[in-house]
């Protein structure tokens, strides 16, 4: 894939990430998450499943909970893209990240960017989810540890955290 | 390889005449997995997220219009008046997923596991297509859906949308599968009652190369509820063995084969219960007629 990848002319997308406008040339066929983490060395997406399964890989485009891996970069252009990156603020974790470090939803770790991103989005928009909500707004990220018990208790950490908050 | 990012439906259309062999792109829950996997190299790629036409939907003289590009997210937050394809549309993929996944991508994947695919066969629904040379043009979707992945669209042609003429009456969809998410369809299956038209329309998808009217069970049903006066009297029982015979008439319309998800008898068992549950709750929904 690799030779073949050098065959063809690279396509540069413009992308603003995290709210910093970043631009870079990429494989015509690239997905998002290959341009975030090759292209822009943001690993925190992680690449596990590239057809959507697993949801290691979600990030905001344009506001909107995605599967960066099909995303392609170049439909990314001129939009708007948050990943787990953009979570800190200055350093400091996002209330939901801290959620999992005291919950110890943790186990490998590689699915958990994607929780957090996922997390994030559903607190977001619903501030106190219902347990039948959690699962259901949680159901594309897949955890092969099976940690799933802790990550539900740190997301109503997170909920209770961010409810105190306002 | 080249990535074309028109910003309008026309300029799209354009595109696609000028290279016919360009591969349309929308919410890339098929084709970035068939590029990600190395599966496919186009040519030439048309992303169709910017043609804000495509995005669109409006009922207008008892039709409804639904855009190719409008997303399962879409449609289960603005069109709460068309259940079957709400429930459908929530039954897609995950949250990630049914932000990008759109009901044109089913209609051009035609792959007969396409969750929306049942209810627009359900509704009786056309689909609309336009080239630049020769415009606007619609056909049945069964005449669209030709087989496993295989469509009657012209190489220049886009899908820009579906059509249909809004049905009064309850129905539903339901599937089989092994999680409430992340589920490719075992059996699918969607039931409109057409008051006006005194029908029942009974579609099932991932059990045959493409999606199945089963007919013999709608003429069943729809002649026994005449008999029995059930279409002028909702509160008229229907009995069960009336039941029974449609379920197995369902079932008898599969035509399912043997692969990694299921087993054909386990599929066509599966449409006999997918049957037998939505004509109840169909028809304890026009007891407490709630579409209305």
């Amino acid at each position: 894939m690799g030779a073949q990848r050098a065959k063809v002319a690279d396509v540069v997308v413009r992308t603003r990430v995290n709210g910093e406008w970043r631009e870079a040339e990429v494989w015509p066929g690239a997905s998002l998450l290959a341009f975030l983490r090759e292209q822009l060395g943001l690993f925190g997406s992680k690449n596990a499943c590239e057809q959507g399964e697993c949801g290691s890989c979600s990030v905001w485009l344009d506001g909107a909970l995605v599967c960066s891996c099909l995303v392609l970069a170049a439909q990314a252009n001129d939009r708007e893209v948050r990943t787990v990156e953009g979570l800190t603020d200055a350093g400091r974790l996002h209330p939901v990240q801290e959620a999992f470090v005291e919950a110890g939803a943790v186990q490998c770790g590689f699915c958990t960017p994607g929780f957090v991103v996922a997390v994030a989005d559903l607190l977001e928009k619903d501030a106190s989810p219902s347990p039948a909500t959690v699962r259901e707004a949680l159901s594309g990220n897949i955890c092969r540890c099976t940690g799933y018990a802790k990550i539900l208790d740190a997301v109503n950490l997170a909920a209770a955290r961010l409810l105190e908050r306002t | 390889m080249d990535v074309f990012l028109p910003r309008s439906l026309e300029e799209a259309l354009a595109m696609k005449a000028e290279r016919p062999e360009a591969v349309p792109l929308a919410g890339g829950t098929d084709l970035m997995v068939e590029l990600n996997f190395g599966r496919l190299r186009p040519p030439a790629i048309i992303d169709l997220t910017r043609a804000a036409e495509l995005a669109t939907h409006r009922q207008e003289d008892g039709h409804v219009f639904l855009g190719a590009g409008v997303t399962y997210a879409a449609i289960v937050n603005e069109l709460p008046g068309f259940k079957p394809l709400v429930q459908a549309s929530r039954s897609v993929g995950s949250p990630q997923i049914r932000h990008r996944g759109t009901v044109g991508g089913n209609l051009g994947t035609a792959s007969p596991a396409g969750d929306a695919l049942p209810v627009l066969a359900a509704y009786d629904a056309e689909v609309v297509l336009r080239s630049q040379a020769r415009g606007e043009r619609s056909m049945p979707w069964h005449a669209f859906l030709m087989g496993p992945k295989k469509t009657a669209i012209a190489p220049d042609e886009l899908i820009v949308g579906a059509r249909w003429a809004r049905i009064r009456g309850p129905g539903s969809f339901s599937k089989i599968g092994t999680r409430n998410a992340m589920v490719i369809a075992v059996a699918g299956l969607c039931l409109v009652i057409d008051e006006d038209h005194r029908r029942v329309n009974v579609a099932l998808g991932s059990v045959g190369p493409t999606i199945i009217r089963a007919t013999p069970a709608e003429e069943q049903i729809s002649s026994a509820m005449a008999s029995s006066g059930a279409w002028q009297d909702p509160s008229t029982a229907v009995s069960e063995q009336v039941i029974d015979e449609f379920a197995e008439l369902v079932a008898s319309a599969a035509r399912p084969l043997d692969d990694v998800r299921g087993t054909a008898a386990y599929r066509r068992h599966g449409c006999r219960v997918l049957a037998r549950r939505s004509l109840a709750w169909a028809l304890s929904e026009r007891r407490l007629p709630t579409w209305l």
